[in-house]
């Protein structure tokens, strides 16, 4: 892999080897910074970057951008997530400026869910770029130190890249293909959708070591814990991409209702512990949408403190 | 409306003649320039229009690249990816847009596997649309770019070996 060019922490501490915990928060719907510092605290103990949603399940939310400000004016590593659905070319690069500029050091560059499953469903959709283009026009910006229309920067923006992959979705033959192609297009980490199937999971991670891509990218499996079978359901059927195998539904399933959520804990546990096997991932990324203080507990449980690494980095 | 749209499923009945339209056009070029692009332009689109939309559904974007994509118009998804799948295909390869449509993209791979000429184009990068060039030919758009470089809508990055 080539050095870095973007002075990010989140860099720094993966290309130290450490087992890396990034965490996604949801900007909350309000105005208010205090909102934002509340779940952070939650959180903050136990993980050591913060991956902050744009828009997520394209419901409107405190910008993302908004949010990772907040963040990083408060100390925090943070990831921008930038979607491709709200904003044309135009926007989207002046944005990576922007954030840039605000120290913002971490882009995760994704599609982005679409229009009709959020709770704007009359809105226009964008989509000027998609997920390769846009990463492409980030790289072009930080190496090439241009806009895509050629005019140059007088200062290039310093940004690690990352992208997504979801191993779980169809097609399956061509998710390593894609994945392929994120990293020629400039992708240097990966986030994957929820991983429940560790099977496929570990077929995933096996085809791109033999592809000779694990040399090349940093990838970091999601996992959250399951609050109960309604939630486990609703997941699998609602959430776009999200999988999940019909061993853990029956595990929710014959679960009484009020063991459900140490249930979800506890499959989550023993998840992470199987993905830590699997060669080639360089971290968690813990999704526990509105279950922050599930997140602690699990963290203590598979023996991943003490945190922040980046505190410990430096 | 594909009324036709079954030949889709025959990728390689489809890749020859498109292949050899295209050779055509390059050979005719020196003639088409002559007489001016933007002429044969106008000449173009209803023919081109008509074809494409009856196999391919096609939403003329000026900017063919369905033999790198399968035989497979990647302006009929409804986020209009053109170099992938998108993460939330459903898990019986429906779209995630709308639940009554196979996801273009898993309709793509599988018929960009049979194909032999153009099959491993699906590999590349596709660079971003040029809005402008909407509603034209995409036979003369090829022909114009290559010219003066006006876009590099064509151009695929090379693809780095990986397989």
């Amino acid at each position: 892999m080539t050095e870095s060019r973007s002075g990010s922490t989140f860099e720094r501490l993966l290309r130290s080897g450490r087992f890396v915990i990034t965490a996604e928060l949801s900007p909350p719907d309000s105005a208010n910074p205090e909102d934002v510092y509340s779940l952070v605290r939650k959180l903050e103990n136990y993980v050591d970057v913060f991956n902050v949603t744009d828009g997520a399940g394209a419901n409107c939310h405190m910008s993302s951008f908004g949010a990772c400000m907040l963040l990083s004016q408060a100390g925090h590593e943070v990831i921008l997530q930038m979607t491709c659905r709200d904003r044309n070319r135009i926007a989207l690069q002046g944005d990576l400026l922007g954030a840039s500029a605000l120290g913002i050091k971490n882009v995760l560059c994704l599609t982005g869910d679409d229009v009709v499953i959020g709770d704007h469903p009359q809105a226009k959709r964008v989509f000027d770029l998609d997920s390769i283009q846009l990463i492409r026009t980030a790289k072009t910006m930080r190496d090439e130190n241009v806009y895509l229309s050629g005019r140059k920067l007088s200062s290039s923006p310093g940004l690690f890249l990352g992208a997504s992959v979801n191993p779980f979705a169809e097609p399956f033959d061509f998710r390593p293909i894609n994945l392929a192609k994120k990293i020629q297009a400039g992708a240097e980490f990966f986030q994957t959708q929820f991983c429940f199937d560790i099977d496929r999971f570990r077929s995933f991670m096996g085809r791109i070591s033999d592809m000779g891509l694990l040399e090349k990218c940093f990838i970091i499996p999601g996992v959250g814990p399951l609050r109960s079978e309604r939630s486990a359901r609703f997941l699998c059927t609602r959430v776009p991409g999200v999988f999940i195998p019909d061993t853990i539904l029956t595990r929710m399933h014959t679960t009484p209702l009020n063991r459900q959520g140490e249930e979800g804990r506890r499959i989550c546990i023993e998840l992470i512990q199987q993905v830590m096997e699997i060669k080639g991932v360089a971290g968690i990324h813990m999704m526990a949408y509105k279950q922050e203080e599930a997140v602690g507990e699990i963290i203590e449980k598979v023996g991943l403190i003490p945190r922040p690494a980046n505190r410990l980095l430096n | 409306m594909a009324i036709f749209g079954r030949l889709r499923d025959h990728p390689t009945w489809l890749e020859t003649p498109y292949q050899l339209i295209e050779k055509v056009f390059r050979w005719l070029n020196p003639l088409i320039k002559k007489i001016g692009y933007k002429r044969v332009d106008r000449w173009m689109i209803f023919s081109e229009k008509i074809v494409k939309e009856l196999i391919f559904d096609c939403k003329m974007c000026g900017q063919c690249t369905l033999h790198f994509t399968g035989m497979t118009c990647p302006m009929t998804c409804p986020k209009n990816l053109r170099n992938g799948p998108c993460g939330g295909v459903r898990s019986n390869k429906r779209c995630e847009v709308d639940s009554e449509m196979n996801c273009v993209w898993v309709e793509a791979y599988k018929r960009s596997t049979r194909m032999k000429i153009f099959g491993d184009g699906i590999e590349s990068i596709r660079a971003p649309l040029d809005y402008r060039l909407a509603g034209s030919s995409a036979f003369i758009n090829l022909l114009r770019c290559e010219d003066d470089n006006v876009c590099d809508s064509f151009t695929p990055a090379e693809p780095e070996k990986y397989l």
